[in-house]
């Protein structure tokens, strides 16, 4: 944090900010003091506030049109397809927007884990950051049920079925859950008002996200813990700024690209199938979003242990900041532990892409190593790696990492190893 | 570029962009606004056709139109004299009689029922004008030919677009 004290100009901004330090707020929001070396990765975290809140606004929309009744939601959806004014590309933009909502944080945390961003003096930013995934998934999964087609009731039926195998009280759950003895109407309207809370509940999170991430100050390719403000920083506005827009105006290219060349391609056809408690679709499957976890649940052949496994897949990222004993943080110094990051990488979508697959055969096969492997990554490669491995000397600052010659950071620590 | 005042390419860039980045904004905001406005199905039921031959004269019907009351009153002979005698100015809203029904169809008011005030529903044959309507919200009176008398209301009840199809169906919108 920028400790330097503001003061407006003007009279009445002045009188203003004496009462309220709203002014305040954005004169540090302005001068943040970030990392020079920012790249690329880094402008995740700006996307995904757009993001965010696009799903809000195209999302409050939907809901003056939509109507959370079992009898009504599928025709209802289809009314705002096709009679709505716009309201086909308002629809498509909120659910196309959801897969690039999550494409956007599964590349954030990745990001996180190749440069260390979740280490000592930024866990709870990382566990704010969980937390936000977590309820992501939630909304997701609700609002994939509104449309009430075959894909959503089953979904429905399939997730909520997972409380089930909770010893004793599982029947309850669920029946708490459907508030019916079946996923029914009573379902649909609490997902709905649910499915409607969750994004403020982000929302909240997020300002908790940024504000403990101006504490420490952002992470950096380098890794290395530098002074702020110093000639290793720049201000926020405008170096980042102009930075993160050039980002998101590629990423929204990619984005309209989805919503109006392929807006259906990431969704599955069977949810067009006003939803039929009687028959279930052959091939039932999460939003690409959700398949890694599906794999692992399904990889299990015990019905309390794959909802065990699936649950633990992502609350192992809890204890993440203390798995990892190394002390470097940024990937780059680190040889051995780089290698095993891809190899996660591949891991998981290995398993995303066998979570689409019936789960029988070499995918069953497949499934089963990819858990396993994914599990040993986080309790047993991370924590023994980190004692283990000989990283490459650190740069004493990120100016002689940047001007050794080449922004390759590679090539800078190879210069590094010389001096 | 040591003259200040002269324009750079960099002036013409920022207008430029900022120009290209003001058009895109407004188009994406558009859709916003506008699937708040009454769409294809809603315009698709803006028309009402009613079958008026069983209305005797000195009697109203109330038939809905676009969600909002239409008043239609076969007016005896009677009241549309009364109507046409009034002394325009009297009136707060001046206006003849005559532009307020179809020529040849002058026992016929259409109006939409709803008191110009604060959108409520004048009650028929109530009010200080014989034949006329009375607003119970905030108190407007209206006479035999739909016009504000006495209240607050600022102007007379609205005639609404409508036409004869034949001499006993009337379509309205």
């Amino acid at each position: 944090m920028s400790d330097h004290e503001y003061q407006p100009t003007s009279k009445a901004g002045k009188w203003f900010n004496d009462r309220l330090p709203l002014l305040s707020l954005v004169s540090h929001l302005k001068d943040y003091p970030t990392p020079k070396n920012l790249n690329y990765w880094w402008t995740f975290g700006g996307i995904l506030t757009f993001c965010l809140l696009t799903q809000i606004i195209t999302g409050i929309v939907l809901a003056m049109h939509y109507v959370a009744h079992a009898d009504l939601a599928f025709g209802s959806v289809e009314h705002i397809m096709r009679d709505v004014n716009y309201g086909w590309l308002i629809r498509y933009i909120h659910s196309n927007g959801a897969s690039m909502f999550f494409l956007a944080v599964y590349i954030h945390i990745f990001r996180s884990l190749f440069y260390g961003s979740y280490k000592s003096p930024r866990e709870i930013i990382w566990i704010i950051g969980i937390l936000i995934y977590l309820l992501m998934m939630a909304a997701a999964f609700m609002g994939y049920v509104l449309p009430w087609g075959q894909m959503s009731f089953w979904g429905a039926t399939v997730i909520t079925n997972l409380f089930s195998a909770i010893p004793l009280v599982g029947e309850s759950i669920t029946t708490w859950l459907w508030g019916a003895y079946s996923v029914d109407n009573p379902t649909l309207n609490r997902f709905f008002s649910l499915h409607y809370l969750i994004p403020f509940l982000i929302l909240g999170l997020v300002v908790l996200h940024i504000w403990a991430l101006h504490v420490p100050g952002n992470n950096n390719p380098v890794g290395i813990d530098i002074k702020k403000p110093s000639k290793d920083t720049v201000p926020f506005h405008p170096y980042i700024t102009i930075k993160d827009i050039f980002a998101l105006l590629v990423f929204m290219i990619i984005f309209a690209g989805f919503v109006f060349f392929a807006p259906n391609v990431l969704g599955h056809s069977d949810n067009y199938i006003p939803a039929n408690p009687m028959v279930t679709p052959a091939h039932i499957v999460p939003e690409w979003y959700l398949l890694p976890f599906y794999a692992i649940l399904r990889s299990v052949p015990d019905k309390l242990g794959g909802v065990i496994l699936m649950f633990s897949a992502i609350f192992i990222l809890f204890i993440l900041p203390w798995l990892d004993t190394s002390k470097v943080r940024s990937a780059v110094f680190r040889p051995i532990y780089r290698q095993f990051f891809w190899i996660l990488v591949l891991d998981i979508l290995v398993l995303g892409y066998v979570g689409a697959m019936p789960a029988e055969g070499i995918y069953l096969v497949l499934a089963r190593v990819g858990t396993i492997y994914y599990f040993l990554h986080f309790l047993v490669i991370l924590p023994v790696v980190g004692y283990l491995e000989k990283t490459d000397p650190l740069p004493i600052n990120i100016s002689d990492a940047v001007m050794s010659g080449s922004s390759n950071l590679s090539i800078a620590k190879k210069d590094e190893k010389k001096v | 570029m040591a003259d200040n005042k002269k324009t750079t390419r960099r002036d013409f860039l920022y207008t430029a962009t900022y120009t290209i980045g003001a058009v895109g904004l407004g188009a994406t905001i558009w859709p916003f606004i506008d699937q708040m406005n009454p769409d294809k199905s809603v315009q698709a039921l803006a028309t009402t056709e009613v079958d008026v031959s069983t209305v005797e004269p000195g009697n109203t019907i109330t038939v809905l139109w676009r969600g909002k009351p239409v008043f239609l009153k076969r007016r005896t002979q009677d009241e549309i004299n009364e109507a046409r005698a009034v002394n325009l100015k009297e009136l707060k809203d001046p206006q003849k009689d005559e532009d307020r029904v179809k020529e040849g169809k002058d026992e016929w008011l259409v109006m939409l029922g709803v008191c110009t005030h604060l959108g409520c529903v004048p009650l028929s044959n109530k009010g200080d004008y014989k034949g006329g309507w009375f607003c119970p919200c905030h108190g407007s009176h209206y006479d035999v030919s739909g016009r504000i008398r006495k209240g607050p209301a600022p102007v007379n009840m609205e005639i609404p677009k409508y036409e004869f199809v034949d001499n006993n169906t009337i379509k309205i919108g």
